[in-house]
């Protein structure tokens, strides 16, 4: 089964990455930025499982955003490979650091302190001149192991290394999700005892959960960076979490590939509703929300399990 | 025959109330021990400081050799004891067999959360360990039923089944029967205790009803006011003139005593 579902991921990679020279530019750098964001649902995925729900996950995001930035602005690395590999390791070593306190909480406690984690960042770069303050400052054009493309060119490649560490993270995170320490995320939320009583620290489990969702955060706000060509405190803004919360709700927690599929129709809809009522888009968002949690309680995956017949229990 | 288990002068209190006073005692292994008392008397707290839940205010826990005075919960399951709950802590959205195996999973797996993220759940180790203990609680049946749907006394089963897959040599039993119709309390203790036999686990079981005591255990420790009034075979200790005051009713209070009570 599991063969059948790589298989799967594999050929919507192709035809993903082969649809990009079919179509529009605007629509390519649509997918792009959907995608970049996908990357943080995917870690909220891992934590939804276990009956988190993180709303300070735009803290990751905005340390891998800045992490690009300030790689190209102080070290001079313009290196997308390098600039994603180190963006990934530091977000991933700041989940671990704040993961031992973060993991000793659960339910709201734990939702609002990840939320007053993520607002200490942007306290912090509010009030950093150097970087800019509210306004932020601009990224460096990115470079792909020697190759510098510019334009379409560049929305091109861009979008392909969105899809290809996409395509990984998606691959690495549904293969973590069998593994022991993965597949515990549905008994971490129905009996925490159970477990500690077999053996095995509740706690730890979180931590490893934490660090693997700021790593793939990290890794979404890195490429975001670098598709938008530009970072600011907003991307550490609890709003920015919030949208990811959405998103995942949207999405629901049954698949990875839900992460995906959901952060995409998200764009889509913001897009087309920014088009028809400029002034009351969060409207229909909000009403689109509504309706999904109304008919679709378990997110747009559902729709996919129900159709294989595989029971529902994505969501908390 | 050695003893698996040693308590000396164990003692609990809590502020100024006492849960557990003066409590040494000897378990050799593969005996069936029975624990009766009334509400309060201090079967639990001496369970949950066996288990490492409580530290004891005073005195040591011996478990095979090795002093277990005050170790984590975690430490103390790893090192082989094992224990159930009165009310079946299971894991409620996974079905019968998925809740196996996922303890299996844990109890024979490495100690450290990290080591687990290279293993897969469903091991050929874990899932036929899984189907053996399904086997011998005979809850096969319902491997497929999730377990929020399960009937009381297949919820008991279950949890005594994810206790035993680490292959614990000891495992304490709280109330294994409580919840349970008189008519399916005993045919639930033999296959509990028919499992147990098979694999040679030492076990301590909390319970109320007199007639399951005589039945299954080798041994009788009778708790009241937070320490050991009566240790013997169930025939003896059921007969203790405090026992039957003070736990079984079968002898009334006289005016001295519960004056002095």
């Amino acid at each position: 089964m599991s063969a059948r579902t790589n298989l799967a991921g594999a050929s919507a990679f192709v035809v993903l990455a082969a649809a990009a020279l079919a179509a529009p530019a605007w629509f390519v750098s649509l997918a792009t930025i959907a995608f970049a964001n996908a990357l943080v649902v995917l870690g909220l995925i891992v934590l939804w499982r276990a009956g988190l729900v993180p709303f300070g996950q735009a803290l990751y995001y905005c340390v891998g955003a800045y992490t690009v930035a300030l790689l190209a602005r102080w070290v001079g690395i313009t290196d997308a490979f390098v600039m994603l590999a180190v963006s990934g390791l530091i977000a991933g070593l700041v989940a671990y650091v704040v993961g031992f306190l973060l993991a000793r909480y659960r339910e709201i406690f734990f939702a609002m302190l990840s939320l007053a984690l993520s607002m200490i960042l942007y306290g912090v770069l509010v009030k950093t001149e150097t970087l800019g303050s509210t306004d932020g400052f601009g990224v460096a054009t990115p470079t792909f192991a020697g190759y510098a493309p510019h334009r379409e060119a560049l929305g091109l490649a861009l979008y392909w290394l969105v899809l290809a560490v996409g395509a990984l993270c998606a691959f690495a995170v549904s293969t973590y999700f069998r593994t022991t320490a993965g597949a515990l995320a549905i008994p971490i939320r129905d009996n925490e005892i159970r477990i500690e009583f077999l053996g095995l620290s509740v706690n730890d489990l979180i931590h490893l959960k934490l660090v693997i969702a700021g790593v793939v955060g990290g890794l979404g706000g890195a490429l975001a960076a670098m598709s938008i060509g530009h970072v600011d405190p907003n991307m550490s803004y609890w709003t920015t979490s919030g949208g990811f919360v959405f998103v995942t709700i949207l999405a629901g927690a049954s698949s990875v590939a839900a992460a995906f599929v959901g952060s995409l129709v998200f764009e889509i809809v913001r897009t087309v509703a920014v088009d028809l009522l400029p002034g009351f888009w969060q409207m229909i968002l909000g009403s689109v929300l509504l309706l999904t949690i109304l008919f679709l309680p378990e997110g747009l995956g559902s729709v996919f399990a129900r159709l294989r017949g595989a029971p529902d229990r994505g969501a908390p | 025959m050695t003893a698996i288990l040693s308590v000396r002068k164990l003692e609990k209190t809590f502020g100024s109330v006492v849960a557990a006073r003066d409590i040494s005692l000897d378990i050799p292994a593969q005996q069936t021990v029975g624990i009766i008392g009334a509400n309060g008397a201090g079967k639990t707290t001496f369970i949950n400081m066996i288990t490492g839940y409580l530290r004891p205010s005073l005195g040591t826990i011996w478990f095979e050799d090795r002093d277990i005075t005050g170790r984590s919960s975690r430490q103390i399951t790893r090192l082989g004891i094992s224990r159930s709950f009165q009310v079946a802590q299971i894991f409620s959205s996974l079905t019968v067999m998925e809740n196996i195996c996922a303890a299996a999973a844990i109890a024979r797996g490495p100690r450290g959360a990290l080591a687990h993220a290279w293993r897969p759940l469903l091991s050929a180790d874990t899932v036929g360990e899984a189907r053996a203990a399904a086997e011998l609680f005979q809850i096969g049946a319902y491997r497929d039923i999730r377990a929020a749907t399960l009937p009381q006394g297949v919820r008991k089963l279950l949890d005594i089944a994810m206790a035993v897959v680490g292959w614990p040599r000891l495992l304490l039993l709280d109330e294994p029967t409580s919840g349970i119709s008189i008519e399916e309390k005993f045919s639930l203790m033999d296959v509990v205790m028919t499992a147990l036999k098979s694999r040679n686990i030492t076990v301590l079981f909390v319970e109320h009803d007199m007639e399951i005591v005589s039945r299954f255990a080798d041994r009788v420790l009778a708790f009241y006011d937070g320490t050991v009034i009566a240790d013997g075979a169930p025939a003896q200790a059921l007969a203790d003139t405090r026992v039957r005051t003070f736990i079984s009713g079968t002898r009334t209070v006289p005016e001295a005593v519960a004056g002095a009570g």
